[in-house]
C-alpha cells in the first residue's frame, strides 16, 4: 500500500486495529503502463528529491526507473491542475486513460497481530543552519547528492562533474560529522554511525571515476570503521588508493578568491591553523528521524528518546515501549544497511514468536494453472526483447532485433517490451504465451542473475514449465559495454538472441524434487546468541537442541556486569537461562561438540560428542552457528606477570566479584586496540572503545580523585554511545591519542608500572605511572575451522564466518539451512548479538514453517553406462552431492537435493558421464553453432 | 486476558528494512500489509550508488 500512512492504532499485542489512510495517486495503477508520455508532456518542473535536487522531475513522475510499483504518481502540491484548476496535459496525452483527477483519500481498517515500524529516517539538512554556505555554493554538496553524482542513473549520467560548471573536479574534500556528534546543531549529540564508512566509499569511487590524479581528502575527528571488514577497506583507501585522512577541527569554509573553489580552514592535530583549497566539498551529513516523527510515534503509541529515535533498551533492542510493536532500522537508531536488515529479521522473529499459534491462518495460496504437457510438440518459441526504457534501447536497435528474431527457426512470436520486468508486461507476456500456445520463451533483456526467477514465474503463471526459458543478456553484454558503437551492439544482440533461440529449441521440461524439512533446529553455542535464538525458535513452535562446549550456558556475558546504558546483564542472563532450560521444546547438551555432520537443508544428521566420548545423533532441519569468540589474552604489556595489568573482561569480572582493588587505584590507564587493527588482526573489535569508556566512568564515579587515562587511536563509540563518551570527557576522563606507528611500552620502573607512548597531539614521548592498567584486547574467533568444514560454510581471513551477502543476507550462509549469529560472525556488542540471534531464528523459520520445499531442477545426472567410477566428481563437488553407494554398483550417483547445478563435476568428468539438466551438451553445442 | 492472536502483521515503511521484515514474515506463514508513505518502495538505499565495502550496486 503506497502513499499510505497509519492514522490510528487501537487494541493490544496479538490483536491491533489499525486505520490506514491512502492518499490519491491520481493515476489508475491498473491502467498505467509507465510509458512516461505524461511526464514528457507535463509542463511543471520540480527539483528531483531522488537526485538530491540536482536535477528536475515533473509534477507527474516515478521516483526512478526501477521503482516498484512502476506506476506514475501526481505530486499534488506541484500539479498545476490540482492547485490552479488548469492544464490536464497528462490526461490528454495518456494513451491508456489512466489519469484520475477525481481520486479521493481512502481509509482502510486493518486487523493485525503485530506492527513492525521501519519508517527509517532522513539525512541532516545542512541548510538548516548554514554554517558552510551549502545553500549558496553549488559545489558544496551533501553526501547523498554526491551519491547521485556518482550514480550512472544520476544527474550527470555517472560522470563525476562539478554542479557549478560541469567540469571535472581535481580536488574534493569531505567534511565529517556534519549534523552529528554536535550538541549545538539541532541537538544531534549522537554519532550517525555510517558517515565515516560512506565517505571512504565515496572517496574510493571518486578515485575510480576521476583517476588516480584526483585528490581526495577526508577531514575527520575519529575514523569509525568499526564494522566487519571496514577496517580493511579503510586501510586500502589510506595506504593503496591514496585517500588523505586529516584529523582536524574545521573552523571555516569560504570561497577561494582566484580560481573558484573553496578554502577549507582547519586546526590540525597539533593545533596549527591550516588552509587548503578544494574545488568540491562534500558534507558528510548524519542520519536522523523525519520531521514529523513525533506525530507518527504518537499515532502508534510508542515512546521516543531524546533524539527522537524509538526508545529501546540494549537487552530488548527491537521492542518499543508498546508491546506488540517492534522497531527496526534507522527509526531505532542511526545504523547501516546490514544492521538494519538484521533488525528486520529480528522483528519478524519477535512477531512470529508472539503470533505462532495463528501461523498460516490468514495467508492466501496462489492458484497456479496446470502445467501444459508439451511432449511431442514441436518447439513454438516466443521472443521478448526488452527496451529497459533507454537503458538498452538507447544503444541497441531493439525493433531491428525483434525483426531479426522473427525469422529464426521455430520462432512464432517476437515483440518488444518497454520494461519486460514490469508487472503489467508480465501479465501481458503470460497472456501471449497462452494465446499463441508458446512452449519455449526467450527474453532478451538484462541478467538472469537478477531476473531469471521473475520470468520463470511468468511461464509458470501461463502454465508452461519454468525450465523452458532462456535469457539473452543484451544489456550488460551489449548496450552497456558497447555504448559507443550502437551498430556493433545491435549485431551482438542479434547473435545473442540467435544463440538463446538455438538452445531454447532443445530445452526440456524439468521437475523440481520436493525436500522434506524436519521442524527442528540445532544451535551450536550456548552463549547469549545461541540462547536467544533457541528461545525464539521454541516460542515459534519448533524443537531445538543447543550444543555447548563448556559446562555452563552464558558465554562471555557471564563476565559482564552491566551494559553501556547500565542495564544489569547478570539479571538478564539468569532470566534467559531459566527460560531456555525450562522450555520443554529446548534440549541442552553441555560439554558437547559436533563431531560429524551428514545430510543437508531440511534433513541434517549431526553427531554430538558429549562427556566421556558419549555419542548422540540428532536429526534436524536447520543449523544455527553461534560459536562466539573470546577475548585475547595478550602475551605482552606484562599481562599475567603483574597483577595490576588486566584485560577489560578481567576488570568486568572484578566488578562482578565486588573486588574493591580497582576502585582504589590512584591512576588508571586504559590502552585501546591491543591486538586489534594491527598487521596480524587488521580488524576493529568494535566493543572495546565503549567498554573502556564505560569502565573508565565507573572507576571515576567510585573514586572521583582517580586519574583516568584512555590511550586510543580512534575513539569509536558509534551511534548513541557517543553520549557516554561525552559524559566521560566531561566527567574528567582524559583521552590521549597515541601514535600506533611508534612503540607503546609497558615496563616496570622499580615497583611502579610505567606506560610510555608518543602522544599525537603533543608529538612527544609521554609517561604515565598507573597502578591499574586495563588492556582493551581484541575479540578473537573461536577455533571453528573443523565445524566450518563440516557444514561447508566459509571463514574469512580473520577466522570469522562469512555470511551469504554482507548487506542483504547478513545471517544466512550460501549453504542452505545454515545460519550464523553473534560473535562467530564478527565482533559486536551484546545488543547486536541479541538482534542477530533473533534474525537467525527468523531466517530459520522461513524454512522450518513450510514442511517441504522445492529444490532446483537444474541438477547434474550421471549417464550410468559411461561412468567409470573414478571418483573425481566426489572429490571436486563443494556440496558433497555425488556419492557411491552399495546399490549404485560402483557408479556415481547425484543426490539432487544437494546439487547446486554449478557444473564442476560435469566439466571434470573424464568419461563424459556427468551431465547438467538445462545445460546438456547438445544444448550448448547448438548455442555455439548459433553463434558461429 | 488476551486470547485472540491475529495471523497478520503490519509493516510500516517500505525501505530495505521493511521489505526484509515483510518477506521473512510472509515466508513464515503470516499475511503482511506493507504500508509505505511515498509512491514507491525502496527507501533511502535506492538513492545510493554503490554499497560499502563490496561496491555492489545498491539497486
Amino acid at each position: 500500500m503506497t502513499l499510505s500512512e497509519v492514522t490510528e492504532v487501537s487494541g493490544q499485542e496479538g490483536d491491533f486495529h489499525v486505520s490506514v489512510t491512502q492518499h490519491p495517486r491520481y493515476v489508475d495503477m491498473e491502467k498505467c503502463i509507465a510509458c512516461g508520455l505524461c511526464a514528457e508532456k507535463c509542463p511543471k518542473k520540480v527539483p528531483d528529491e531522488y537526485d538530491g535536487g540536482l536535477s528536475k522531475r515533473k509534477a507527474i513522475y516515478v521516483r526512478y526507473a526501477q521503482a516498484v510499483p512502476l506506476k506514475y504518481a501526481i505530486d499534488a502540491p506541484n500539479c498545476i491542475y490540482l492547485t490552479k484548476g488548469k492544464c490536464r496535459a497528462c490526461e490528454k496525452f495518456c494513451p491508456s486513460g489512466a489519469i484520475r483527477f477525481d481520486e479521493q483519500p481512502t481509509t482502510r481498517e486493518l486487523n493485525v497481530g503485530a506492527i513492525i515500524t521501519t519508517i527509517g529516517g532522513t539525512t541532516y539538512n545542512p541548510a538548516d543552519r548554514d554554517t558552510y554556505g551549502y545553500t549558496r555554493h553549488p559545489d558544496i554538496v551533501t553526501s547523498i547528492e554526491f551519491e547521485r553524482i556518482l550514480s550512472s542513473s544520476g544527474p550527470y549520467g555517472g560522470h563525476l562533474l562539478k554542479p557549478s560548471d560541469g567540469k571535472e573536479p581535481r580536488k574534493i574534500a569531505w567534511l565529517q560529522c556534519v549534523g552529528s556528534r554536535d550538541v549545538h546543531v539541532a541537538e544531534r549529540g549522537y554519532c550517525s554511525s555510517v558517515c565515516c564508512t560512506y565517505a571512504i566509499k565515496e572517496a574510493m569511487l571518486a578515485k575510480e571515476h576521476g583517476g588516480p590524479d584526483l585528490d581526495t581528502a577526508i577531514f575527520y575527528i575519529d575514523v569509525r570503521a568499526y564494522g566487519k571488514d571496514f577496517e580493511r577497506y579503510y586501510n586500502r583507501a589510506k595506504d593503496d588508493a591514496g585517500v588523505r585522512f586529516i584529523r582536524s577541527r574545521i573552523t571555516g569554509l569560504s570561497p577561494a578568491e582566484d580560481e573558484g573553489g573553496h578554502v577549507v580552514r582547519y586546526v590540525d592535530e597539533q593545533g596549527r591553523m591550516v588552509e587548503e583549497a578544494f574545488d568540491m566539498v562534500v558534507l558528510s551529513v548524519g542520519l536522523g528521524t523525519e520531521e514529523d516523527v513525533s506525530e507518527t510515534a504518537r499515532r502508534l503509541g510508542v515512546d521516543l528518546d531524546q533524539y527522537r529515535f524509538a526508545d529501546t533498551s540494549t537487552l530488548e533492542p527491537i521492542q518499543t515501549s508498546r508491546p506488540g510493536i517492534y522497531v527496526c532500522g534507522v527509526f531505532q537508531g542511526p545504523k547501516d544497511i546490514p544492521t538494519s536488515v538484521i533488525d528486520s529479521s529480528a522483528a519478524a522473529a519477535a512477531a512470529g514468536g508472539l503470533l505462532a499459534e495463528a501461523r498460516w491462518t490468514l495467508t492466501k495460496t496462489k492458484e497456479l494453472p496446470a502445467e501444459t504437457d508439451i511432449r511431442g510438440q514441436s518447439p513454438r518459441i516466443g521472443v521478448f526483447v526488452c527496451r529497459c526504457g533507454t537503458n538498452i534501447a538507447g544503444v541497441v536497435d531493439v525493433p531491428a532485433v525483434v525483426e531479426w528474431a522473427r525469422d529464426l527457426p521455430f520462432v512464432v512470436h517476437a515483440e518488444e517490451n518497454l520494461f519486460s520486468c514490469a508487472q503489467d508486461t508480465q501479465d501481458k507476456m503470460a497472456e501471449v504465451i497462452r494465446e499463441q500456445g508458446l512452449n519455449r520463451v526467450v527474453v532478451a533483456a538484462c541478467t538472469p542473475k537478477t531476473h531469471e526467477t521473475l520470468f520463470q514465474e511468468t511461464l509458470t503463471n501461463a502454465g508452461v514449465n519454468k525450465y523452458l526459458f532462456e535469457m539473452a543478456n543484451i544489456r550488460n553484454q551489449c548496450s552497456w559495454v558497447h555504448r559507443d558503437d550502437p551498430e556493433a551492439a545491435t549485431t551482438k544482440a542479434k547473435e545473442l538472441v540467435r544463440m538463446a533461440v538455438s538452445k531454447a529449441a532443445l530445452l526440456e521440461p524439468l521437475t523440481e524434487p520436493m525436500l522434506r524439512i524436519l521442524p527442528s533446529a540445532l544451535i551450536i553455542g550456548g552463549g547469549v546468541a545461541g540462547m536467544v535464538a533457541a528461545k525464539n525458535l521454541a516460542e515459534q513452535g519448533f524443537d531445538v537442541h543447543v550444543v555447548e562446549k563448556s559446562s555452563t550456558l552464558g558465554g562471555n556475558a557471564r563476565f559482564l556486569q552491566e551494559t553501556w546504558r547500565g542495564e544489569d546483564v547478570q539479571a538478564y542472563l539468569e532470566k534467559l537461562r531459566s527460560e531456555v532450560t525450562s522450555n520443554p521444546r529446548i534440549q541442552i547438551h553441555l560439554e558437547s561438540s559436533v563431531s560429524r555432520v551428514e545430510g543437508f537443508v531440511g534433513d541434517f544428521e549431526s553427531t554430538l560428542e558429549g562427556p566421556g566420548g558419549r555419542q548422540e545423533r540428532i536429526a534436524h532441519g536447520v543449523t544455527i552457528i553461534a560459536t562466539g569468540a573470546r577475548e585475547l589474552k595478550p602475551k605482552d604489556f606484562l599481562y599475567g606477570q603483574d597483577p595490576r595489568v588486566m584485560t577489560a573482561l578481567d576488570l568486568e569480572r572484578s566488578f562482578l566479584d565486588g573486588d574493591p582493588a580497582p576502585g582504589q587505584a590512584e591512576t588508571a590507564v586504559f590502552i585501546q586496540c591491543v591486538g586489534s587493527r594491527n598487521a596480524e588482526r587488521p580488524y576493529c573489535s568494535k566493543v572495546c572503545c565503549t567498554a573502556s569508556i564505560k569502565n573508565a566512568l565507573k572507576l571515576k564515579r567510585q573514586n572521583p580523585g582517580m586519574k583516568v587515562f584512555v590511550l586510543y587511536r580512534d575513539m569509536r563509540p558509534y551511534g548513541l554511545r557517543e553520549d557516554l563518551y561525552r559524559e566521560a570527557r566531561e566527567g574528567g576522563v582524559s583521552f590521549l591519542r597515541y601514535d600506533a606507528s611508534l612503540p607503546l611500552e609497558v615496563s616496570k620502573a622499580g615497583e611502579r608500572l610505567r606506560v610510555a607512548f608518543t602522544d599525537r597531539v603533543l608529538r612527544s614521548q609521554m609517561e604515565v605511572f598507573p597502578d591499574l592498567l586495563v588492556l582493551a584486547t581484541a575479540t578473537v574467533p573461536s577455533p571453528v575451522a573443523d565445524l566450518a568444514q563440516q557444514y561447508k560454510v566459509p571463514l574469512n581471513e580473520d577466522g570469522f564466518f562469512v555470511e551469504a551477502h554482507v548487506k542483504l543476507r547478513p545471517v544466512d550462509f550460501a549453504t542452505d539451512g545454515v545460519f550464523v549469529c553473534g560473535l562467530a560472525h564478527g565482533p559486536k556488542p551484546l545488543d547486536e548479538s541479541i538482534t542477530q540471534a533473533q534474525a537467525a531464528a527468523a531466517r530459520a523459520v522461513t524454512l522450518l514453517s513450510s514442511k517441504e520445499m522445492p529444490v532446483s531442477g537444474t541438477v547434474a545426472w550421471v549417464d550410468q553406462a559411461a561412468c567409470s567410477g573414478c571418483g573425481v566428481c566426489v572429490a571436486i563437488c563443494p556440496y558433497g552431492a555425488p556419492r557411491f553407494t552399495e546399490e549404485s554398483g560402483g557408479k556415481a550417483q547425484i543426490q539432487s537435493t544437494l546439487c547446486k547445478g554449478c557444473g564442476l563435476c560435469v566439466s571434470s568428468c573424464r568419461s563424459g558421464a556427468l551431465c547438467l539438466k538445462g545445460f546438456e551438451t547438445s544444448q550448448i553445442m547448438q548455442m555455439i553453432q548459433g553463434a558461429v | 486476558m488476551l486470547n485472540r492472536k491475529v495471523g497478520s502483521v503490519l509493516v510500516l515503511g517500505g525501505g530495505i528494512t521493511g521489505m526484509q521484515a515483510a518477506l521473512d514474515l510472509a515466508n513464515s506463514g503470516f499475511y503482511v500489509y506493507l504500508v509505505e508513505r511515498s509512491s514507491s518502495i525502496g527507501g533511502m538505499m535506492s538513492q545510493l550508488d554503490k554499497t560499502f565495502p563490496t561496491n555492489d550496486c545498491a539497486m
